[in-house]
């Protein structure tokens, strides 16, 4: 089911904005920044803290963006999003964005508190968060979006451990939780729902976040050609979810009804392979126990991704 | 079309050459990306139906729109296969890139 924000693909701008860059092949992010782009158009400013994005967008000088882009600090995303919202103000323009391209550990620990501010005055704001769920740009270490059993380079796994020990942050809850007038999930492998999604956080009078699961071929070690199947695995598998956050609450886009084998999406990746029978059974009881409290609380319409 | 292009570089030689403060032109590309890959995508165009998923799905822009069907901008494929995984019309394979070519 469609509604007055779903773009088509065959109406998607021939400009490409983020183009020439030095991602990875297959990388998930760098396809989440520039499908957003599209849709935003060239008045663009865009903020990208350190991070895989601006690591393989600005490496003088082959400057991969298009349009006004710019590397804030590690932690000040939001904030420099704040500063540009209200110098494009003072400056009484009209009809641009303000957005923000953040990974996963520049969103969920290290700029989570100018996030949390931006939030507060809600200002307006597009904060993108690409989850590729580990500090990929340094070297694959861990952050508090890597999920349970993930390997990484600082959670290893072996004889002394087996990967992550954590669970996932709930960061779309987490900024749902300040009111903020719309958040929603995203997958790079339901690319009409992310177009969407972007559509309408550009049309949010006040601060909107979305948060795109982005498979990273190189860190969580899979044939780079997987990358969607992956995202769309994650979503099957009840691991990721498609949903929304406005004023009237919590709203699941698709369930995926009866999940497939966790193994299915979990030994695809390297970074899972070593997890045994009886980690994967405290997964399945993690995503269990969390899929009951969205069936029962949150409201589902169903839309075509 | 606003596409960043690749463009000639002239390598600074005084200080007032270069950029002032750590901005520059937007856009601006010196090299490209083709020497990242190992397997080249090739669209049979007779089997294309111009569903542009792999347009969509391509995370460099590579591909680009031609008429109603697809083209590959090769001097930015990475090769990655991502294209030719999502074609459901089959219209894409991918073929080991002969060795040496980038020498």
């Amino acid at each position: 089911m469609g509604d007055e924000y779903s773009i088509k693909i065959r109406d998607l701008t021939d400009d490409e904005y983020f183009f020439g860059h030095k991602a990875c092949g297959g990388c998930g992010g760098s396809l989440a920044v520039r499908l957003s782009l599209k849709v935003l158009g060239p008045r663009t400013f865009a903020v990208l803290p350190a991070g895989c994005m601006s690591a393989v967008g600005f490496i003088f000088p082959q400057m991969a963006f298009a349009i006004n882009a710019m590397i804030s600090t590690f932690p000040g995303t939001a904030s420099m999003l704040s500063g540009i919202a209200a110098g494009a103000k003072a400056l009484g323009l009209r009809d641009y964005a303000v957005v923000g391209f953040a990974g996963d550990g520049g969103t969920a620990d290290i700029g989570l508190q100018a996030l949390s501010g931006a939030i507060d005055r809600n200002d307006r704001i597009i904060y993108i968060c690409y989850d590729n769920e580990a500090y990929m740009n340094t070297g694959i270490q861990k952050s508090s979006l890597t999920p349970l059993g993930a390997r990484t380079t600082t959670t290893p796994a072996g004889s002394k451990g087996t990967g992550s020990r954590t669970t996932k942050k709930n960061m779309f809850e987490i900024v749902a939780a300040h009111g903020i007038p719309y958040a929603a999930t995203a997958s790079v492998g339901f690319i009409p729902d992310l177009l969407r999604k972007v559509n309408k956080a550009k049309q949010t009078a006040g601060t909107s976040y979305i948060h795109v699961f982005a498979p990273c071929p190189t860190g969580w070690e899979y044939e780079p050609s997987a990358s969607l199947q992956i995202s769309r695995l994650a979503v099957a598998s009840g691991l990721w979810y498609l949903a929304e956050y406005e004023n009237d609450g919590f709203s699941l886009n698709h369930d995926p009804g009866e999940f497939i084998p966790l193994r299915d999406y979990l030994s695809a990746q390297g970074r899972f392979k070593h997890l045994g029978e009886e980690e994967i059974r405290i997964i399945e009881r993690n995503r269990d126990e969390k899929w009951k409290k969205i069936r029962r609380d949150w409201k589902h319409e169903e839309r075509t991704l | 079309m606003i596409k960043p292009k690749i463009q000639r570089y002239k390598q600074p030689r005084t200080i007032s050459e270069y950029p002032v403060g750590p901005s520059f032109q937007a856009g601006h590309l010196v090299f490209t990306n083709s020497n990242y890959r190992t397997f080249k995508p090739i669209i049979d165009i007779t089997l294309c139906v111009g569903c542009l998923a792999c347009y969509a799905t391509c995370p460099d822009g590579a591909l680009f729109r031609r008429g109603k069907k697809v083209s590959i901008d090769y001097d930015f494929c990475k090769g990655c296969g991502i294209c030719a995984s999502e074609c459901k019309a089959k219209a894409i394979a991918m073929k080991k890139e002969e060795p040496g070519r980038n020498e």
